[in-house]
């Protein structure tokens, strides 16, 4: 395997007596988008920016691209791009003199934040004072901002929070650009949603420690192997037929309506097989899948919302 | 310093755009020309005149005008500097290749750029409604009200560093600087104090200042203000190690 974009081993960090991250180790390949997912206050943010060299570890070591975070910040700024929550600009900075800042301070060319602005469907709010645009259009000036010096590791901290479903999609087709021009995303996000769907990898970290790691979908089979399936039958039979279904853990009845609960990735198939073997006319067949949602529940004891 | 004189315009540009920027700096300004113009011009005091009619010194109505405007110019920087950490715009800026002291001194030289309009307009607005004392040696004086601003923005960004939310630095600050000019021997030489009042006043850094700016509007030369200067520079150093050790970024 090539060099780890980002290596994180041991990392501690601590705000007076409070514990922000307790021993986090974790690593991300060159061309992934990897999520550090967990609720608010779980340690995510403090990582990323240690990680981001603008705080300081107690313990642990990072390296990025192979650079110190905090020794060389200065080299590593001009190879990473930084989105942070919940950050301002100036009220009354316009776009294009935002863009062009940055621009000037990465020593690249105007005209390559104005290719940016383009690319983000920001070119008419050019403009525009900062406090005139909305989430969704300051959140694609931060990725501008964030993209402006072509960084080979992107950060990007709870990046469609208040955003509403539709500049969250439009959002996350853009991290996926990002990731198909050959870059890395490193991001965080207290949506389970968002981290299934956009992330190759997650972490899920709560209480400053790090859960388990891994792409979604194992971390799903790994930790919730139970799914569902509903139907509905009019068979007078089909109840006795369904109770054979291999991997079957419980068969709840209401009606002509039946919930089978089984677990393992051939359940669903073993269910399609029982029907089809005993001839059971169905009207309706629908599969209930876990989420990240519910690894999380499972692991934490908790919900994400709690 | 990669990105100062970008950044410095920027805030210019920005402060413009304020809705009290430009305006509130210039009424000082429009308030000058417009007494200037609705006053007979036999009202008006001369310079020779003003210790007969004002009871203060010569110097002082001059010394007072710069001192609030340096002081109103400082509290404004700590106001914008407690607005841009509560909002992230300082941690943002300090994720970029900008290093901490740009930052800060982008904001100073935008804030001295916009000070010394302000007060030259005022002298020029001053030559033109009021007879100016001969012999004032503005360019002396323009120096030394420099050196004053620069001991004035040490304390401010003291200030700075230590209010906890914008809300506050306005009061705070004011709370802290306007008294300082009441102590300061502005309109009762610091001589004539009680004991311990005076010793209260000699601790102050605007009490040097005042003493300093009187002296040179009076055509008194540097060697006669040493320990004036000393005692600014001493504010200035003291200042920005404890602000640099105090300061947060957000």
């Amino acid at each position: 395997m090539s060099q780890p974009a980002i290596r994180i081993s041991g990392l501690r960090k601590t705000y007076g007596s409070q514990l922000a991250v307790d021993d986090v180790s974790l690593e991300v390949a060159p061309g992934e988008i990897f999520g550090l997912v967990g609720p608010n206050g779980a340690g995510k943010t403090t990582t990323m920016e240690c990680v981001e060299g603008i705080r300081t570890a107690d313990r642990g070591t990072i390296a990025v691209l192979g650079l110190d975070p905090v020794r060389d910040v200065y080299a590593l700024q001009e190879r990473i791009g930084v989105q942070l929550q919940q950050a301002q600009l100036q009220k009354r900075i316009k776009v294009w003199e935002a863009v062009h800042l940055w621009a000037s301070l990465y020593r690249k060319q105007p005209r390559i934040g104005d290719q940016l602005l383009d690319q983000l469907g920001l070119s008419d709010k050019r403009n525009a004072w900062f406090m005139t645009l909305s989430g969704g259009q300051k959140q694609r000036l931060f990725i501008a901002l964030a993209l402006i010096n072509n960084p080979e590791v992107v950060f990007l901290d709870e990046l469609t929070t208040g955003l509403d479903p539709q500049a969250r999609r439009a959002i996350w087709e853009l991290v996926r650009d990002i990731r198909a021009r050959g870059r890395t995303v490193f991001l965080t996000t207290h949506l389970m949603e968002e981290a299934e769907r956009l992330c190759d990898r997650v972490a899920i970290i709560e209480h400053g420690r790090l859960v388990d790691i891994g792409p979604p979908a194992e971390l799903v089979d790994r930790h919730c192997p139970e799914r569902d399936v509903v139907l509905m039958t009019e068979d007078a039979n089909a109840a006795a037929g369904l109770e054979r279904v291999p991997h079957l853990l419980s068969l709840e009845r209401q009606g002509s309506r039946f919930t089978l609960h089984g677990t393992g990735e051939e359940f669903v198939s073993d269910v399609i097989a029982c029907l089809s073997e005993q001839r059971i006319r169905v009207t309706e067949f629908r599969t209930l899948l876990p989420t990240l949602e519910d690894v999380f529940l499972k692991l934490t004891g908790h919900s994400i919302r709690d | 310093m990669r990105g100062l004189w970008q950044l410095t315009w920027l805030e210019i540009k920005i402060f413009i755009r304020e809705p009290l920027g430009a305006i509130g700096s210039l009424i000082p300004v429009i308030a000058f020309i417009l007494i200037g113009r609705i006053m007979p011009k036999d009202a008006l005091p001369t310079p020779t005149a003003l210790p007969a009619t004002g009871g203060f010194t010569p110097g002082t109505v001059p010394v007072l005008v710069s001192l609030l405007i340096a002081i109103s110019a400082v509290l404004s920087l700590v106001t914008i500097i407690a607005i841009y950490r509560e909002g992230g715009i300082l941690k943002r800026l300090r994720a970029t290749p900008l290093r901490p002291a740009t930052i800060l001194s982008a904001h100073v030289l935008a804030k001295l750029l916009l000070t010394a309009v302000t007060i030259g307009l005022l002298f020029l607005a001053g030559k033109r409604y009021f007879v100016p004392g001969a012999g004032v040696p503005l360019t002396s004086f323009s120096v030394a009200l420099f050196l004053s601003a620069c001991s004035i923005l040490s304390l401010g960004f003291v200030i700075a560093s230590v209010v906890p939310t914008a809300r506050f630095a306005q009061p705070v600050g004011a709370l802290i600087l306007y008294p300082m000019i009441g102590l300061s021997g502005l309109f009762v030489p610091v001589a004539s104090y009680p004991p311990l009042l005076a010793t209260v006043a000699r601790a102050l850094p605007l009490t040097y200042v005042v003493s300093l700016l009187l002296g040179i509007w009076r055509g008194e030369g540097w060697l006669a203000h040493t320990t004036d200067l000393a005692a600014l520079a001493v504010t200035c150093v003291v200042g920005l190690v404890i602000s640099s050790k105090l300061f947060r970024w957000e």
